[in-house]
């Protein structure tokens, strides 16, 4: 992957801002955070840090520190985006200093020198004190929100949510098919989600990356060939041998950590971009922008989504699935082939799964071996909020959470964002655990 | 290839803290789910409340660390209070989906930069063990758990158990720790109180009828469970530092690993499952890796590291559907109930 | 008759009721009262009854077609399920949201249609926990062996009769996954029993139980009148409803809609028009018996 030494003021804007969170604080003899990598660890004070992209990790960015004395170490940072200097004094000022060029392509920090109310956000001072714990904390994303009016933000974060929001209906559509017809709270939905990222990432290394539509359109058949695979061998023995709930829950489990460490093993534990990450974005009114690669994502999400409900609507096997999450066995009686449509909802789900997870590629922005392990619930939190096995549902669930998600962060810090949908998830189980159409089982 | 060093640092494995600490927790997750059939998915999450409630107790409050362990026991069973008064009415599945919210925002809370000067956000907490480890804590000050180590310096033991002090202090109090816990709660369990949870776990409805008080019983599961999830936590931090990113759902799902290897319902069950699991861990994170390094597979050492993940959940799908009562589980013992 | 256990000829109770026979009529010393209690379902009413007396130390039969709603009622009554509106009580106590482990407590204990055999504990066990008296049960006590191992061995012969008398000892040590149908109903019931209520409620007990063995368990439950407990039982068996009843109470559509003596009962036309709409001249006991009972109820 190419690392261009590019600092684009807009691209840090929406996507790609990055919260490079660069936490220096001294502490004696530190023991050294795994994986981090560490320079002069002989040295009895540290500076360590953490640069971060959305809460994200991001590995192999120099960073500098400097000090007194013509003192200068660099250390790039490790797998989880740490890094730890060994310095030679306390009660010192350093300066730390993240090297831009060594960022991902598509992301950046945001010092651009043209507006001098920013700081140079890669630039950052740290005091090693005379102990105790002293921990500055530098959010440059932020620090540049504060220029935007505040009803640009207000319309930025909700195009984002509806964005987002999409992109978790696809998802969330095929999980709650998935329950309604099988019952199964498939936690391995999460792979079938970042199974499309994957494969495009994949199949872009092959044939080149002009080839992008080419692979993607390849990637979403694959996707869909991964849920025949998933039923034909694994799903449907199980439903063969009558295998309980709770069992098929965490056989999901297992399935999706053997799955998540196969990408792990594939594509390695960092961060890839699909190319056109980086797309240009066009000014809207105000301060407000989008990419292309945004109207395209969302213009595609609404196509798919339409086609989908369409589907579902008028076509026999989408009268099918539906008549079976109302009462499979009612359904089985009146000469429904279940298993038959059961194989069309798990290549139906996977399919629109993968796509959901290309997009979510191009909104995070980047390919990693959990990517989707870290929207799973998220999208649980969508299906539940619409009423647990209804397709439709599951599709007003999704925009409501991805709003959510996205405006909560114009209020709370935005590494806490996941937590408001996580609140609503826990409180519709709580009021309405049956579901917006379920039933509560008789007892006696 | 190094055929004695691989299998001498695999068996110091059988003793290793974070083994104990898997063992304590998987007890926990067996009184849970095996005995009272909780689904409980969040166990990350009371580990995550003992682990940061010691360091946060010595860290920020100055408390002894024998204070600040029932800081994080306390939390433990706070967390157990909080969740189950609303919860532990639903089915089991939504219990599932529940918990593992749950300990996702714990551990968000526990990340986010807002409470940096606490928590340490990404970075997480150190030093709270004082003198005896690496760091001299200003506000712990003398008096960390290390100090409470009795042993003299030195090394003890024989290969592969031949270390110092230090590590053999962690084994004595977490094997201690451990065996009061294995005692208490196979009492518990042969107990009427355990014909009670068990009962539970099968039909609730059932035990309902039979006039007890069945939200109460849950409860005191939930929290025994809970409390155990801590002593975990506790434990893994008495050993190193602590950090939220150990406390993900992958924890969870690694312990139920080691449950359902060990055998769900049964008081040694997680004992057996965590020597089993981190046994395996270490062997093949070291064997595939010099099998690599020797050409014997085709790929490099750390693709070759990682292949024991992909491995732990093949187990976990061919436990559960091949032998749900675990491997030395009594089949009759099925902790499924349909 | 002369089968090796000696069939209890029942000895009714007579003049239950105070005042004219009809729906709802006011018992003498009644045990339990139900007014205006309705429950829906959507738009399906499944319970709809106005008043109802269940008269104490009398057998009483709660008979219905299917779907009359007595399962709910019974739901209802003990706390499983709560009713849209309505009030009921429990030797005068007000049981109306109390929670069915309390009702259950205060001596009102129920089976279920559906059994609910708690399959991966033994039968014993399973007995055990019927039993009330167990301070075992307590989390504190319970660690202390010595507490309560005196009062599991007591517990345990109580067990060991009341299994023996349902043909079930055999079993005992048997996890209960592992007992027949009709095994999990008798040892159901058998385990309401170890609770010593004084009001057991059961839901169609004696259904796939063989007729040798629902003798024998008849001739328990007229003891365990004798011994001054109050039944209330579900069942589709007419035969065995005028053996051994003294009182049935007939519910069509969730309401109640005829009440009295079991011969009597079963001349009403209501009855007859609910069970059999069309089918009028056929004897109810031909249509929904299922076993043949010695004649000496019909002759006394
Ligand atoms: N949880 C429920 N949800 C919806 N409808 C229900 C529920 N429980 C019962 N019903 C309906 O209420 C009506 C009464 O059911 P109930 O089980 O009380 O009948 P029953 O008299 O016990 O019948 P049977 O003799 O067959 O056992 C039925 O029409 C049933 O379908
Ligand atoms: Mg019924």
């Amino acid at each position: 992957m190419e690392l261009v030494a590019t600092t684009r003021r807009t691209m840090g804007r929406l996507f790609a801002a990055v919260g490079a969170v660069v936490l220096a604080f001294g502490v004696l003899g530190l023991a050294t955070p795994a994986h981090a990598d560490i320079v002069n660890p002989e040295m009895p004070f540290k500076v360590s840090g953490n640069v971060q992209n959305n809460g994200e990790p991001v590995a192999g960015v120099t960073i500098t520190v400097t000090g007194g004395g013509g003192f200068t170490a660099t250390v790039p940072s490790g797998e989880d985006g740490k890094f730890v200097v060994g310095v030679p004094e306390k009660n010192a000022d350093y300066t730390v200093t993240l090297d831009e060029t060594t960022l991902p392509d598509g992301i950046a920090v945001v010092d651009n020198p043209n507006t001098p109310d920013f700081v140079e956000g890669n630039v950052q001072t740290a005091s090693v004190g005379p102990g105790g714990r002293v921990a500055m904390n530098f959010f440059i994303g932020q620090g540049e929100r504060h220029t935007v009016a505040w009803i640009d933000q207000v319309v930025q974060r909700l195009i984002s949510g509806v964005n987002f929001g999409l992109m978790l209906a696809l998802a969330s559509v095929g999980l709650s098919l998935i329950y309604g017809t099988t019952g199964i709270s498939n936690f391995a939905h999460a792979e079938m989600v970042t199974f499309g990222a994957v494969a495009t990432f994949g199949l872009v290394h092959v044939f080149g990356d002009a080839a992008l539509p080419l692979a993607i359109g390849l990637a979403i058949a694959l996707s869909a060939g991964l849920g025949w695979a998933l039923d034909a061998g694994l799903w449907r023995p199980l439903r063969k041998r009558n295998t309980g709930l709770v069992q098929l829950m965490i056989v999901s489990i297992g399935l999706s950590l053997a799955i998540r460490y196969l990408y792990q093993f594939f594509i390695g534990g960092g961060t890839e971009q699909l190319p056109g990450a980086d797309s240009e974005k066009i000014q809207l009114f105000g301060e407000v922008s989008l990419s292309i690669v945004d109207m395209v994502s969302m213009g595609l999400s609404i196509l798919l989504i339409v086609a989908f409900a369409w589907w579902l609507t008028y076509t026999k096997v989408g009268k099918a699935t539906r008549a079976i999450s109302d009462n499979p066995s009612l359904a089985s009686a009146s000469g429904i082939d279940v298993d038959g449509v059961i194989r069309i909802v798990w290549i139906v789900g996977s399919l629109l799964a993968g796509f959901s997870g290309i997009l979510w590629a191009y909104f995070r922005p980047g390919i990693r071996w959990d990517m989707g392990g870290q929207i799973l619930l998220l999208i649980f939190a969508a299906t539940t909020l619409g009423g647990l096995g209804t397709a439709y549902g599951a599709l007003i669930g999704s925009l409501v959470v991805g709003i959510l998600v996205e405006g909560s962060s114009l209020f709370i810090p935005s590494d806490l964002k996941y937590v408001g949908a996580l609140v609503v998830l826990i409180g519709i189980l709580l009021f309405r655990p049956q579901g917006i159409l379920g039933r509560k089982e008789r007892v006696g | 290839m190094d055929v004695l060093g691989i299998l001498s640092s695999t068996a110091s494995f059988i003793l290793d803290p974070t083994t104990m600490a898997y063992a304590l927790a998987g007890l926990g997750l067996a009184v849970h789910f095996g005995f009272a059939g909780l689904l409980n998915m969040g166990m990350a999450g009371f580990m995550a409340l003992g682990a940061y409630g010691y360091a946060i107790g010595i860290l920020t409050f100055g408390l002894p660390w024998y204070l600040a362990a029932f800081v994080g026991i306390g939390a433990s069973i706070v967390f157990a209070l909080i969740l189950g008064i609303p919860t532990l009415r639903l089915r089991g599945d939504y219990l599932a989906i529940v918990t593992i919210a749950a300990a996702e925002i714990i551990r968000l809370f526990l990340l986010t930069s807002a409470f940096v000067d606490v928590t340490g956000s990404a970075d997480g907490l150190s030093g709270f063990n004082g003198p005896g480890g690496t760091v001299t804590n200003p506000i712990a000050g003398a008096g960390g758990f290390n100090d409470s180590n009795p042993i003299p310096d030195g090394e003890y033991g024989f290969p592969p158990f031949l270390d110092d002090e230090r590590t053999w202090y962690l084994r004595i109090v977490g094997g201690i720790i451990l065996a009061v816990g294995v005692y208490f709660v196979w009492r518990l369990v042969n107990s009427p109180w355990g014909r009670v949870i068990k009962g539970i776990r099968e039909d609730e409805e059932a035990v309902r009828s039979l006039g007890k008080n069945v939200f109460a019983y849950k409860m005191q599961a939930l929290i025994i469970g809970g409390v155990f999830g801590a002593l975990g936590g506790l434990m893994l931090a008495f050993s190193t530092n602590v950090n939220s990113g150990v406390y993900v759902t992958s924890l969870t799902f690694f312990l139920w690993t080691a449950l359902l290897l060990g055998g769900a319902a049964t008081v040694f069950g997680p004992l057996v499952g965590s020597a089993i699991f981190w046994v395996l861990q270490a062997f093949l994170g070291l064997l595939f890796p010099a099998l690599a390094k020797a050409g014997l597979l085709p790929f490099d050492s750390i693709q070759a590291a990682q292949i024991r993940f992909i491995l732990i959940g093949v187990a976990l799908v061919l436990l559960v559907v091949f032998r749900p009562q675990g491997i030395f589980g009594n089949k009759k013992e099925l902790t499924f109930v349909k | 008759m002369s089968s090796s256990d000696k069939p209890t000829t029942p000895v009714k109770s007579t003049g239950l009721h105070v005042g004219e026979i009809k729906p709802g009529v006011a018992k003498k010393d009644p045990i339990l009262i139900a007014d205006g209690v309705r429950r829906q379902f959507g738009g399906l009413t499944a319970v709809d009854v106005a008043h109802v007396e269940i008269p104490r130390n009398a057998i009483t039969a709660l008979i219905g077609p299917n779907g009359a709603g007595k399962t709910t009622f019974f739901n209802l009554l003990t706390g499983f399920d709560i009713p849209n509106e309505g009030t009921w009580s429990f030797n005068g106590k007000s049981l109306a949201g109390v929670p069915a482990f309390k009702v259950a407590r205060m001596g009102l204990i129920r089976t279920f249609q559906l059994t609910k055999a708690l399959g991966l504990l033994t039968v014993m066990d399973n007995m055990k926990l019927g039993s009330t008296q167990q301070t075992g049960e307590k989390l504190w006590a319970s660690v202390f062996h010595f507490l309560w191992k005196k009062k599991d061995v007591e517990i345990e012969t109580q067990a060991l009769d009341l299994l023996t008398r349902f043909k079930l000892d055999a079993k005992k040590d048997d996890y209960a996954a592992s007992l027949s149908g009709g095994q999990r109903k008798l040892l159901e019931m058998a385990r309401a029993l170890m609770t010593k209520p004084e009001l057991v409620m059961l839901d169609e007990p004696m259904a796939g139980v063989n007729p040798a063995l629902t003798q024998s368990l008849l001739d328990h439950i007229l003891n365990l009148k004798k011994e001054g407990m109050t039944v209330l039982f579900v069942e589709h068996d007419m035969h065995m409803v005028r053996h051994i009843a003294d009182w049935v109470i007939v519910m069509a559509e969730g309401k109640v809609v005829a009440e009295g003596d079991p011969y009597e009962v079963m001349k009403n036309p209501a009855v007859i028009d609910a069970y059999l709409g069309s089918h009028q001249d056929v004897d109810l006991g031909t249509v929904t018996g299922r076993i043949t009972l010695p004649k000496q109820g019909k002759e006394k």
